[in-house]
Order: C-alpha cells, then structure tokens, then sequence
C-alpha cells in the first residue's frame, strides 16, 4: 500500500507541476487542483497509513491520526475556495482580454511609451 | 484573576478586525460612509489594543493565549512577545495610515475595500501572533485571500492577469507549505512551535533528512512571501498594478515572510535545534545578495514610477535579509530596525506615487516628461524625503539602518562583498531616484489647466507625511528604538522563555466546562 499511495501522490504531483509550467491559465487551473489533490493525500499519509483503526474516542491502544484528517479537512475548504476564485479571475481575465494567456498583456507595459 | 484578564487581550488583534470585517458586509454592504465610520474606529482601536500589547509585552515576559483553553501542545496558542507585538504595533499604524489615504476616494473603486482591509489585517495579526505551525498556514491564507481580493479592487484587465499570477503563485506556495507541515508533523507528531523546539533535537537520525526537507520546503515558502531573488517574479507586476493604499498595505506582506523566518528559524531550528540547528542560515546571504543586486537593477531600469517603487522594496528586502543572515543579536537588531523602517519609506513611497501620478493625467507615473503637476513644491519635497530614506542617506532612518548593516556586518566573513554591494547598490538608487524626482518635478513641457491642477485634498498627503515623520521619529529616537529592538532580537534568539510560555507554566489541565 505505501508504495501504491506513495506512487500516486508523485504521479499527480508530477502531472500538476507539468500543467502548471505551461502558457494558458486552464492548464494552469488544473495543474493548482491537481497538486491540491497530491498535498492533500500526502497529508493523510503524514499520519502514517492503517486501515480499519477505530477514532480516537474509543480508549483503544492504536487509534487513526485525528490531526491529519483536520489538517485535510481544512486544506481542502482552502484549496477548493482559492480553485473557485482562480477560476473565477481567469474567466474574467480571458473575457476581457479575448485571450487565455497567463501572460500579463504587453501592450498594456508599452502603451504610454513615447 | 488579573493577570489571566490581561492575557486574554492577546487573542484581541485577531477578533476585531474579524468582527468589524464580518459587521461591514453583513450591516453596511452599501453604505459607504458607515463603512468608513466603522473601519477608521475599528483602525484607531486597534491601534490602541497594539499599544497597550506592545507596552505589555515590554517587559519581556511572554504570554500564551490558550484558545478554548487546551493546553497546549493539543490546542492552539497564541503568543506575545517581543517580536509578535513589534510587528503587531507596525502593522495596526501602517493600517490606520493607509486607511486615511484611501478614504480620499480609492475606496470607493470596488465594493468591499473595508471589510477586506480588514480580513488583511486579521490574517497578518494572526500569523504574528499564532504558535502553531498549521495555524500559521490558515493565517496566512486568510491574509492572502484577502490581499487577492483587495489587489483585484477596481479591477482592469493589466490587473486581472497580474491577480491570476499572483493568486497562482501563492496557490504553488500554500502547496509546498502543507507539504512541510505533513512532513514536519510525520517526523515529530506535533505543530505547536514551542513543543516542536523541544522535539527537533530529539529526532533519530534516520529520520533527520525528512525534517529537514520539511523545514527547507519551510524556508522556501516563506522565501516565495518575502521575494527572495530568483523566487522575486511575482512582486514587481502585483505591486505596480495593485492600487496604491493597497500596495502600500502590501508592504508589510513581505515582511511576514521574514518575521516567519526569524520566528521558525530561531525558535524551531535554532541553535538547540541539535542536528539540524541553523541548517537554512548559510542559504540566506547569498539570496540576500542577490536579491538586493536584482532589485538594484531593477531600479535602474524602471521606466514607471511604480516600477521604482516595486524594485525598492526587492532591493529593502534584500538589505533587510543581509542583516538576518547573521542570526545573532546584532543582526537581529538591525534586521528589525530596517524592517520597520523599509516598511515605513516603502509604504509612503507608494502613497507618494499615487498622488504624482493622479496629477499628470495621461502620462500617470511614466518617466517621461509632462505637464507640470499641482502642489509640485509639497508633493516634491515629500518625495525627496522619501526617497532619501528609501536610499539611505541621512537624515532620515534609512541612513542608520544602512550604518547598522554595515557595522553588523564588519566582523564576518563576506564583509567586502557586502559593503561593496550595499554601497554600490545605494549609489545606484540615488542616481535611479535622482533622475526620477528630476523627470517628474523639473523636466516639464506645457502648461496643466483643469481638474487635474486643481486636486487639493489634505488627508492623502497628511498620511505621507505621517509615515515620513515616522520615519524621521525612527532616526531621532535611534537610541531607545535600538535598545528595544536588542530586547526584541534577544529574546527572539532564547526559545526558553517561549517554550516555558507556553508548555511549562499553564495551569494544570482541567476539564473544561462539563
């Protein structure tokens, strides 16, 4: 299983990093979700993987990690929020300059140049 | 009874700018002038709670604010020192500055400036004040969520892409954050700072390279905050084109990113950090090199005004970082002098901007000639104050903060790099600011007539002028500011009396409430 989730978690994280390079603010979109994706299972790994462990409320011996499921738990209200803002800010950005360019517009630097 | 009252003021900074952020949207979301009314007060409190921390903390016992009251290391703490109330105290005054300046009118360019404003600030009082690592993210993302939305105010399509560029580069950073937090809490199954400086130096050394991944990704992040050179890109586009009391405001954004560094790296990672004590220190002079070698040229280059304005604060950053790199208490010092005063010059230089540039119509702030511009004699001594602090020249505080890098760095090993450097680079900035102040004030064609000579409003320009007396305040009141800030650097280098803060000396857990 470690080597399973430990794959997955550079796999996703290498494809997001691919996207992220890339010129045109979709890509870019993805790739942000898709590393979001990679940290937040990453994150449950943090707590060590076990399968079938009773919550913390029991008494037992051996018990799940609460704190990553909280750390995750917040990454991901985080992460969706700011996916829905970049969303949002490239969909305007593309609307109003007729353009998915991630590029910030040059003829905007060069307009006052006399 | 008392002594518990007085702590529970600490966790105040970050309740009232989230309670009057949340009272403006939901009472006010219309009502421009309630909104003013309301944030300006709240600013003023603020500032007042910053006082009376700042005063509290003096006398150099720290206080941990136990939220819900769990002891720590199970629930989150918040902390005041020294140095959380020296950067509290900047921030609340910065706020209330750049506040006035924006009631002139820049508020009233997008909707919701005010609340904004002051989530920005709940999100920087929080990451001053948390003891806790993950509660540090979550502060740092409130105060980033809210600087997206306030960069964006008044929208345009140059700053729709400079926002999209902005927000993606801090979503990158927000990863490799929580990358570092899970390996920092898989090593040592804990966030707190305090319990974390306890346990560094216990970890088996099998496990030493993952910490230190951890801790270096650490390093990166908040490297990405405080535009080191080469991971500066993000800085110069999002400051020239955010709006100016916004820019401002950002102002102090850089430095949390080397507050963090000063309170992780000599809190967590410092010298009884065991195997990995001071490991990222090596790494910081030659970025801070660097960086004030690029924000130099850059300087230089600018063909704008605001260009000006964004490359002084790289080139402040990297000055600031020459004197953090030391990690002693004579590079603490001055790296908390220069803070607060590249904070001050660099806010004001903005502010500064933004009146010249509203005055010359067309051009606005690129460096060619123009129409001459209304109040020049005020509008051109305030820049030429300014620009001397930014510099460095006397008499302003840029001069002693520059002598203190210099003094502090004497002894060290690089000295005649970095003297060279530094005064090379200051050499630079005045000819840059020079031929910007002569472009603008004397290079003038034409006559200005209309609305644009007739701009007279007092508030913007008093807040300028605000933050340049503060900085004159810092020169002549060098002596007790220094000795306050050698207060503040030692007790930011002796983890103890954190760690006793907020471990040791709590009141023995009890049940609460049931």
């Amino acid at each position: 299983m470690e080597l399973l989730v430990a794959s997955a978690i550079g796999l996703i994280t290498a494809v997001g990093v691919y996207l992220i390079l890339q010129q045109w603010t979709f890509p870019i979109v993805v790739g942000l979700t898709l590393l979001s994706y990679a940290v937040n299972i990453f994150l449950f790994a943090a707590g060590r993987l076990a399968v079938n462990q009773p919550p913390i409320l029991t008494g037992a011996d051996a018990y799940a990690d609460p704190l990553p499921q909280a750390l995750v738990l917040t990454a991901i209200v985080i992460s969706f929020g700011m996916t829905a803002l970049i969303v949002v800010l490239a969909l305007r950005g593309f609307l109003e300059t007729e353009t998915d360019s991630a590029d910030i517009p040059p003829d905007d630097l060069k307009a006052d140049k006399r | 009874m008392t002594a518990g009252f007085t702590t529970d003021w600490v966790i105040a900074p970050a309740i009232l700018p989230a309670m009057t952020a949340a009272l403006l949207i939901v009472a006010w979301r219309r009502d421009i002038q309630m909104q003013r009314i309301v944030s300006v007060i709240s600013a003023v409190a603020l500032l007042g709670i910053a006082l009376f921390l700042f005063d509290l903390a003096s006398d150099g016992t720290v206080r941990a604010y136990r939220v819900g009251a769990w002891p720590a290391p199970f629930g989150i703490v918040l902390v005041l020192d020294r140095l959380s109330a020296l950067m509290l105290l900047l921030a609340a005054g910065l706020a209330l500055t750049v506040l006035v300046y924006a009631l002139a009118g820049w508020d009233k360019r997008g909707r919701h400036f005010h609340a904004l404003f002051h989530f920005q600030l709940l999100g920087l009082n929080g990451a001053f004040l948390t003891g806790d690592i993950f509660n540090l993210f979550v502060f740092f993302e409130v105060m980033l969520i809210a600087s997206y939305g306030l960069m964006l105010h008044g929208a345009g399509a140059r700053r729709l892409r400079a926002g999209f560029q902005y927000v993606a580069i801090n979503l990158v950073a927000s990863t490799l954050f929580l990358i570092a937090v899970g390996l920092i809490y898989g090593i040592t199954g804990t966030l707190n700072m305090a319990d974390l400086a306890q346990k560094v130096p216990q970890v088996t050394a099998g496990n030493e390279a993952l910490l230190k991944t951890g801790a270096i990704l650490l390093f990166l992040v908040f490297a990405i905050k405080a535009a080191f050179v080469p991971l500066h890109w993000w800085l110069p586009a999002t400051y020239a084109a955010a709006s100016a009391p916004v820019a401002a405001l950002f102002a102090i954004m850089t430095k949390v990113g080397a507050y963090a560094i000063i309170r992780i790296f000599g809190t967590i990672f410092g010298d009884g950090a065991g195997a990995l004590a001071n490991m990222v220190i090596p790494w910081i002079l030659p970025a801070a090199l660097l960086t004030l070698a690029v924000g130099t040229i850059g300087l230089l280059a600018s063909r704008r005004l605001l260009d000006l304005a964004a490359f002084s604060i790289v080139a402040s950053m990297g000055t600031l970082l020459i004197a953090i790199s030391l990690f002693d208490v004579d590079g603490l010092t001055t790296a908390l002098y220069y803070l607060v005063h590249s904070t001050l010059t660099g806010a004001a230089l903005f502010l500064i901007v933004d009146l010249i540039s509203e005055r010359r119509g067309e051009t606005l702030d690129w460096l060619v000639p123009a129409n001459p511009i209304s109040q020049a004699p005020i509008l051109g001594t305030l820049f030429f104050l300014i620009a001397l602090g930014v510099v460095g020249l006397p008499p302003l505080s840029g001069f002693i903060g520059k002598l203190m890098v210099l003094d502090a760095t004497y002894e060290t090993r690089h000295v005649w790099l970095i003297w060279a450097l530094v005064l090379v680079s200051s050499l630079m900035m005045t000819i840059s600011f020079a031929r910007a102040g002569s472009v603008v004030f004397w290079k003038i064609d034409g006559r200005t007539t209309g609305a644009t000579w007739a701009t007279a409003a007092i508030a913007p320009m008093a807040a300028v002028a605000v933050l340049v007396t503060a900085s004159a305040a810092l020169s002549v009141f060098a002596g007790p500011a220094v000795e306050v800030f050698h207060a503040t650097a030692v007790q930011a280098l002796d983890p103890a009396g954190y760690i006793d803060a907020v471990l040791t000396s709590q009141p023995a857990a009890q049940p609460t409430g049931q």
